[in-house]
């Protein structure tokens, strides 16, 4: 069978078991739409839990920006994993505890004002848009490779099955549909990596094989990928920092504190049981996450590895007779010279693979020497070594360029592995993204229809009413998020690593204060979520455009890019938390402090026994 | 809050604070400020402060998620404040 029908036959089933979960236990009532009635168990929770948060960023888009940024790509690893940590003990329990179903039922309810739940919900809508449109990037990618169309096209195809999938079921759909869909995800992800493991190293277990030895050699793995990219002009894949280490901690900061203070994570603390659940539910979630996530870096360094020696045949990577991607120890360890005329690969015997990505536009050849070979190095390196051979070489500047954002779904292509696997790892990535965009405008059509329009602008609205404006406002998030993400800010990682700044400048520091600081008062909140999403979404317009839309950047007015001690918007969020937490605290000192039985509201959430700290029925 | 309950948030805090400690140390510390310190010695042929950023610190966190929950329930019980 051809890899195309393979690709729709694993697709299509895929979809027929989500769409089919979802309608069998399509949500009733509206409780059942929020939080399936509140009796998910904590393991099933946390596999949805993983499901909805790993998407088309952690599936689609991270390890090939690893790939790109080798050491500095750690930041999103320990970021989107040690932000679990923070839920855990910082408020997952706690708001468990209290009962409500979104987070800006919390604010508005700790902090007794209307005006706090408002403030919450464009915060909420905010950072949950900024991070559909990196899901709708990542879909595009899947779509158009999948259809073999232009990425536009897999923006506009994407835009149509998120938008029947979401507004088809509730969160209990949801639950269950995203337990099916973390399984599909998990295997599409893993199976690849071990096979490209075995096929570089000889050890079936990615994490491992990352630090051996190249089969057939006592080469070192990420020794000789430091040397290739080294020698190409890239900086050493082990050391190389992302601007500097302040901006690498700080980044890393504001994806742990995004993490916690992302509505659509922290929803599904509200669907547990108990309160001991809550806090293992974040540990089993972390966990079914850790499986991606140590496998991620494993994806990167090797599919750089093979995307080098695809292209340039002195790494050591040839075809076989079968056609599989394999190790030539002897060029291995020759360290043979990468900048020899018939090293580079000849454009007319391109593997299928590029074919298949050129159509997408994500690939793009120039011959800029005219020598009808792929050239695939830095040309702006600083390395004086690097750019003396490539003069001498007659290479004319780099002539391949290829999107960080197809790495991990044309890896197992670049590998030459078997199509079954190509077609699962499609299957898988259109599940990331369709789950998590899923559980986003879930939390989107919560907030416009149950904390703005329920409970501030129409509190007479009929149930069939609330869930009519909840359907509309996805429809509205969907074509926002799918217009933007034709022109996006970045790649879907970094895209929705601004979400996350957002959500950390604004909301975290909210959440935090209501559970830990007792006298904290609805002015000190108020005024540190409005100062943290300024800051936060000013510096971030500065780079990306006011909205994000292109031609509105204003990096003049902030003194140029990263001009904040190199730190870039995307990691800006971290200080956007401080401003949040220095003016909510310097506000709270000249106002009044909370009334008492507010304050007797925060002692009895810290405390798991007893009653929900508030009524939970709408 | 009565005494009982101040005293079981201060419990609450001070393993809040051990956990918290050791959440940075591997994330913030080994795998970003110390890490190229820590690339001179090499765990299962990766170098170690990289190996931190790729990998260790995740599994950290792991432990980390657990090992709270668990003395959670025990500080819950030790104050009588647990669920049924």
């Amino acid at each position: 069978m051809d890899l195309q029908t393979l690709t729709y036959l694993v697709v299509g089933a895929s979809f027929a078991l989500y769409l089919g979960i979802a309608y069998w236990t399509r949500a009733g009532s509206t409780s059942d739409f929020y939080v399936a009635g509140g009796g998910v168990h904590p393991i099933t929770n946390g596999m949805a839990t993983a499901a909805d948060w790993m998407s088309a960023a952690s599936f689609i888009s991270m390890a090939g920006l690893i790939a790109n940024m080798g050491y500095g790509g750690g930041l999103f690893l320990m970021g989107w994993t040690g932000g679990y940590v923070l839920l855990a003990m910082l408020l997952a329990p706690y708001l468990r505890k209290f009962g409500k179903f979104t987070v800006p039922q919390f604010i508005g309810d700790r902090f007794y004002s209307k005006t706090a739940s408002t403030v919450a919900v464009v915060c909420l809508l905010t950072a949950s848009i900024t991070y559909v449109i990196g899901q709708m990037t990542g879909v595009g990618v899947a779509f158009s490779r999948f259809l073999g169309v232009s990425n536009a096209v897999g923006v506009y195809v994407g835009m149509g099955i998120v938008f029947v999938y979401a507004v088809f079921g509730g969160m209990k759909g949801i639950t269950y549909t995203q337990v099916a869909q973390y399984i599909v995800l998990i295997f599409a992800y893993v199976i690849p990596a071990i096979f490209i493991s075995l096929q570089l190293t000889g050890n079936p277990i990615p994490q491992l094989g990352l630090g051996s030895d190249i089969s057939g050699t006592d080469v070192s793995l990420l020794d000789k990928l430091n040397l290739v990219v080294s020698d190409l002009g890239f900086s050493e894949y082990t050391s190389s920092v992302p601007g500097s280490y302040l901006n690498m901690f700080v980044y890393t900061m504001s994806l742990m504190i995004g993490t916690a203070g992302l509505p659509h994570v922290i929803v599904r603390f509200f669907t547990v049981p108990k309160v001991a659940d809550a806090r293992s539910s974040a540990g089993w979630a972390l966990i079914f996450i850790a499986i991606l996530y140590t496998t991620a870096p494993v994806v990167a360094g090797m599919a750089k590895l093979n995307l080098h020696g695809t292209v340039n045949t002195a790494v050591g990577l040839e075809t076989d007779a079968a056609g599989k991607l394999v190790v030539n120890p002897d060029t291995v360890k020759a360290n043979a010279d990468l900048y020899a005329a018939e090293a580079s690969l000849v454009y007319e015997q391109r593997p299928d693979w590029m074919k298949r990505w050129e159509q997408t536009g994500l690939l793009k050849w120039a011959d800029k020497n005219g020598d009808g070979r792929i050239q695939y190095y830095n040309d702006k390196t600083a390395n004086a070594d690097a750019k003396a051979r490539a003069e001498a070489a007659g290479w004319q500047g780099n002539e391949l360029s290829v999107n960080a954002d197809i790495i991990v779904l044309a890896n197992p292509e670049i590998a030459l592995l078997p199509n079954w696997v190509i077609a699962l790892v499609a299957a898988g990535g259109i599940a990331a993204a369709l789950s998590t965009a899923a559980g986003l405008l879930l939390a989107i059509s919560a907030a416009v229809s149950h904390d703005l329009i329920k409970n501030v602008i129409n509190p007479d609205i009929s149930e069939k009413g609330e869930l009519l404006a909840g359907k509309l406002s996805m429809v509205a998030a969907i074509v926002l998020a799918g217009y933007l993400g034709l022109n996006p800010p970045g790649f879907a990682a970094g895209t929705v690593a601004l979400a996350f700044g957002i959500a950390a400048g604004s909301l975290f520091p909210a959440i935090m204060m209501g559970i830990f600081s007792k006298k904290m008062n609805k002015e000190g909140a108020v005024a540190g979520m409005l100062a943290g999403l300024i800051v936060t979404c000013f510096y971030v317009f500065a780079h990306k455009g006011l909205f994000f839309i292109q031609g509105t950047e204003f990096t003049d007015l902030i003194g140029g890019p990263n001009s904040f001690f190199g730190i870039v918007p995307e990691a800006f969020g971290a200080i956007g938390a401080l401003v949040n937490f220095a003016v909510a605290f310097a506000v709270d000192k000249v106002t009044k402090e909370p009334p008492e039985h507010i304050q007797h509201l925060v002692e009895s959430v810290r405390i798991p026994r007893g009653a929900k700290a508030v009524d939970g029925a709408h | 809050m009565d005494s009982n309950g101040d005293a079981y948030w201060k419990a609450t805090l001070g393993l809040l604070t051990k956990v918290l400690v050791v959440w940075f140390v591997v994330s913030f510390g080994a795998g970003i400020m110390f890490k190229p310190a820590l690339d001179a010695i090499s765990l299962g042929g990766y170098p170690l402060g990289f190996w931190f950023a790729h990998q260790g610190s995740i599994y950290i966190f792991i432990v980390c998620i657990f090992y709270y929950a668990k003395k959670m329930g025990e500080i819950d019980r030790k104050f009588d404040v647990h669920e049924d």
